[in-house]
């Protein structure tokens, strides 16, 4: 599954500096839907280079870490069980860094 | 229902609701302060009409008066000046804004920043000026952490920038500085003074407008707005805004008291606004004595010692002892050892410009 992936509010520190990554992601298993549980493990494993904490605290995102799937913020979507589907775009930005 | 219509041609059902201001679009954003989902035209208006009503509420500014931006180029004071902007325009404030930004001398990091801000100057047309450490106390930060190393250099520079501030602002003759501080950062003010029970901050922390009896009043027409809000207004404009951290404090966002903030707000998004309220109510005995006010012997700036502390590490700096002023039981002052203490203790935070203690 075609994914657009964008890193900002200094995430794309995390990895290597590159702010958009266009990914292909298939879900955990056949027939199975791609959920946002399962890209952030895959974020965390193949995309982010240095200091995971930074990004994720236990199986999700840290406090302090926005996430938009197609602009829109994921709290209205079902934060983890977010179904993502083909071409879709998912940002995130960290709010904790400098004023 | 029209509803249903609309629910019927839209791209991409996510959500399957409707935005609770305007019960047309689609929501974009869940509101921490209330809940709320709104659409992105709805959060616009509404974000920007709280700031207003925080602006008219507490009288933060009269009609002509000058008025200095503290620009660091991130986030905060990003959408301060954009937003401080529009509304100037739109409700006919009659404010002269400037923006004002200090160089600490940080290659790598603040020369970075600045480039945002002087693309800021041009996007919003207001005038730009930078004072820099080098030119007020004669050192980059570049040079004192080649001096004294990555230990304490964060107190250096949260010490130079207050008093930076205060002084690009006279050199600006403007009546008042803004800053970016939003209720996070305030909320983390509050837990942190409460924490080292420094009653004297506790008790100015909250307040919307400081040093009112000082030369330059200082004011935060964001301490009630939450940062992931600034966040995502920034987003949603695209507002052009810097997000490196210090390259001397790569961890300087991982404080303590920031980390249980964003912890509490995820469980309960009210906390943050309930922390600044617990702090604004605080009420201190009238018998607590509480240092006083004066002015620094040798440079005239405000402080409850005999030297202001920047004087005191600046002499550090300049006799060759730069660990004057740092250590618990070294320093020009006698009763400065409290206050070191605290420094100390929270260096990870200094390098944050609003995640200080200087309120």
């Amino acid at each position: 599954m075609q994914l657009t992936l964008e890193f900002g509010g200094g995430l794309e520190l995390l990895c290597d500096s590159v702010k958009i990554h266009n990914v292909n992601v298939e879900p955990q298993a056949e027939g199975k839907k791609l959920t946002m549980k399962h890209l952030l493990s895959w974020v965390r494993t193949n995309l982010i280079k240095e200091r995971p904490e930074m990004f994720m605290k236990g199986d999700t995102v840290r406090p302090g870490v926005l996430v938009l799937v197609n602009d829109c913020d994921w709290e209205l979507s079902g934060q983890l069980e977010t179904v993502l589907e083909e071409k879709d775009a998912v940002v995130f930005i960290s709010t904790l860094h400098g004023g | 229902m029209a509803s249903e219509v609309v629910d019927a041609t839209a791209a991409k059902p996510r959500g399957g609701r409707f935005c609770t201001v305007c019960n047309d679009r689609r929501p974009a954003l869940k509101r921490p302060k209330t809940l709320e989902q709104i659409c992105k035209e709805c959060f616009y208006a509404v974000f920007e009409d709280e700031i207003h009503r925080v602006i008219v509420d507490n009288h933060l500014f009269k009609p002509g008066e000058r008025i200095a931006i503290g620009a660091s180029g991130g986030k905060d004071s990003t959408v301060l000046a954009y937003v401080l902007s529009e509304l100037n325009i739109r409700h006919g404030y009659g404010l002269d804004l400037f923006l004002l930004s200090i160089d600490e001398g940080i290659t790598g990091y603040r020369d970075d920043s600045l480039e945002t801000v002087k693309r800021n100057e041009i996007q919003y047309g207001l005038p730009l000026k930078v004072v820099s450490y080098k030119e007020l106390y004669g050192w980059t930060m570049d040079e004192i952490v080649k001096l004294i190393g990555l230990k304490n250099n964060c107190t250096f520079c949260g010490v130079f920038r207050r008093q930076a501030l205060d002084r690009g602002a006279a050199l600006l003759k403007v009546d008042k500085l803004v800053t970016g501080h939003n209720a996070d950062d305030i909320a983390e003010t509050v837990l942190l003074n409460i924490l080292r029970g420094d009653i004297a901050r506790l008790s100015r922390c909250t307040s919307i407008t400081t040093g009112e009896d000082g030369p330059i009043p200082r004011c935060k027409p964001f301490k009630y707005t939450y940062e992931k809000e600034i966040v995502m207004y920034a987003y949603f404009k695209r507002l052009d805004y810097f997000s490196t951290e210090c390259i001397y404090s790569p961890n300087a966002y991982r404080g303590f008291a920031r980390e249980f903030i964003k912890d509490l707000e995820r469980i309960r998004p009210r906390a943050i606004l309930d922390i600044i309220k617990s702090g604004e109510d605080f009420r201190i005995s009238t018998s607590t004595k509480m240092p006083e006010q004066g002015n620094c012997e040798r440079c005239g700036y405000i402080s409850s010692q005999k030297w202001c502390k920047a004087c005191v590490l600046l002499e550090g700096l300049n006799r060759g002892l730069p660990k004057l002023g740092i250590g618990r039981t070294r320093g020009l002052n006698n009763e400065s050892n409290k206050d070191m203490k605290e420094t100390n203790g929270t260096k990870g935070l200094q390098s944050k410009q609003c995640g200080t203690l200087d309120f």
